[in-house]
């Protein structure tokens, strides 16, 4: 399992996923907007969105766990 | 040059350290000054330093400093003459310019005709192009299909820049380097100016390696002739945004730089400019060609002040005002050599931001520094609004003196609990390239790869 973390101070621009959307590393899970920049937040493993913690719009601080992503068959 | 403002009161329409600048101003002037702000910046430097304050809503700049109607509705019920609108925000917003002048205000800056005009990069290149000012080979006009951009592409070859129309501020602005990229490059250029701007039309223009980015300030006065203040040069850039400038310009020389003042001055005559602009243009190999027309106050008009001992925004104000600028003078004289830093809230590695709050905040003096902020300890530095936090400014009588001053400058300047670009612009002013002069907008690049 592996939690999708913020690594700054910024607004939910976007969310790429939902919860149970499979996913691959790298993949984008949602686009941070910090002073006038647009950050990429990505998925760290192969895996399944087992949750999601925002919503376009929120604002997140460095360390806040967007997302939860369990890797499949992960028994 | 100080006397009579005319105007006799103002609401700056925005925030941080250009509001404070202006404010500043207003004050030595004598006007009365409202500021406005944001949730956010409850609290903070500007709200202090104006005589009012009135609230305009969210934190987001689309509840506030992009509201125009908002805005003039707070002007109103202060009872201001004018509006200053500072840079980015509304600065360059032809409709916003309109509806100020509609509501009987006077607007502190470029007609919204001229703003209209220079605001689309098709057209400002088109009229500058028509009234004699070199361009840059590309399309005429926007794209209107990939096949046409096939065809400029083969025509002026790579590396290509694809350009929104609508663009400005380093943003929307992608370079093809191999025309197979070409079609998806358009795309994404499209995408992001759609978002950022509310407007998909991109153009296409030959992209100059080794070209400086220099730029001549203007000030159109009331009767119709356009004053130039002599260029900056802004060839430290990272992401397309400025970081370091400098005036005068270590890359072209006398016979150059009178071309450019002739060429802007002409140009902006003939489109009836008033008010302060830059025209900025790319120089590679001698030559120069028009890049866009910022209409308003730059951000780095202070290198410009400490040179020529003007204040440009008083010389704006009287513009604005009906009333002589600059005492006629169309050229003044500069003197010595000035350099900007540019203080970001953004880790010195990856220039990634860095909102958070300002512990400790203690700016450099010096009888030829001036810092320009907006901020001090104690201020949260939020994630909303662009990463700029200061503006420091030396002069010395020569480059060299210059680049000394700059260098103990920002060692002594120390900013907590943020993190700034602070190393790095030490790093770019010990950085051999930057010392002779003899860089260009690839020198960040270069440094980080």
């Amino acid at each position: 399992m592996a939690e999708i973390k913020a690594d700054l101070t910024a607004n939910v621009w976007r969310v790429q996923v939902g919860v149970g959307d499979i996913v691959s590393k790298g993949q984008a899970i949602a686009v941070l907007e910090s002073m006038k920049m647009e950050i990429p937040v990505e998925s760290t493993i192969d895996g399944v969105v087992e949750a999601l913690n925002v919503g376009e719009g929120d604002v997140v601080h460095e360390g806040d766990v967007l997302a939860v992503v369990a890797e499949v068959g992960g028994f | 040059m100080s006397g009579p403002s005319i105007l006799d009161s103002v609401l700056v329409a925005n925030r941080g350290e250009i509001a404070c600048r202006v404010l500043r101003t207003a004050r030595q002037l004598g006007m009365r000054s409202v500021a406005v702000y944001s949730d956010a910046d409850e609290g903070s430097l500007h709200v202090e330093m104006a005589d009012e304050a009135v609230h305009i809503g969210g934190s987001r700049a689309a509840e506030s400093y992009l509201d125009g109607a908002r805005i003039v509705d707070a002007a109103k019920r202060t009872g201001v003459q004018s509006i200053h609108p500072g840079y980015g925000f509304l600065a360059e917003n032809a409709d916003f310019a309109q509806m100020v002048l509609n509501a009987g205000l006077v607007w502190v800056g470029p007609s919204p005709e001229v703003i209209r005009a220079m605001g689309d990069k098709a057209q400002a290149r088109r009229e500058m192009a028509a009234l004699g000012f070199p361009v840059n080979a590309g399309s005429d006009g926007p794209l209107t299909d990939v096949e046409q951009a096939k065809r400029v592409a083969a025509e002026i070859g790579t590396p290509l820049m694809v350009k929104a129309v609508a663009g400005g501020g380093g943003i929307g602005m992608r370079i093809v380097k191999d025309a197979a990229q070409l079609e998806q490059m358009i795309e994404s250029t499209s995408t992001q100016a759609e978002r950022s701007f509310g407007d998909g039309a991109v153009l296409l223009e030959k992209y100059l390696a080794n070209a400086r980015h220099v730029e001549i300030q203007i000030l159109g006065l009331h009767d119709g002739r356009v004053a130039v203040l002599g260029e900056r040069d802004c060839s430290v850039q990272r992401r397309f945004q400025k970081v370091i400038e400098e005036t005068p310009s270590p890359g072209i020389d006398d016979t150059l730089r009178e071309q450019m003042f002739s060429a802007a001055q002409k140009a902006a005559e003939a489109l009836g400019y008033r008010n302060a602009g830059t025209v900025e243009c790319l120089v590679s190999e001698g030559e120069f060609v028009f890049l866009e027309v910022n209409a308003r106050l730059q951000v780095e008009h202070p290198i410009t002040e400490m040179v020529t001992g003007v204040d440009l925004v008083a010389e704006q104000f009287r513009v604005a005002a009906g009333v002589l600028a600059l005492g006629g003078e169309c050229r003044p004289p500069r003197k010595g050599h000035a350099i900007e830093l540019r203080v970001y809230a953004e880790d010195p590695r990856r220039f990634f931001p860095s909102p958070g709050t300002i512990t400790k905040w203690q700016a450099p003096t010096g009888k030829h520094v001036r810092v320009d902020s907006g901020f001090r300890a104690g201020d949260e530095i939020t994630p909303f609004y662009d990463p700029l936090i200061a503006k420091l400014v030396v002069w010395g009588i020569d480059r060299p003196a210059a680049l000394e001053d700059a260098r103990r400058a920002v060692a002594d300047f120390v900013i907590e609990g943020v993190k700034t670009n602070l190393p790095f612009l030490t790093e770019v002013l010990d950085d051999d390239q930057f010392t002779s002069g003899e860089y260009d907008t690839h020198l960040v690049d270069r440094l980080r790869s």
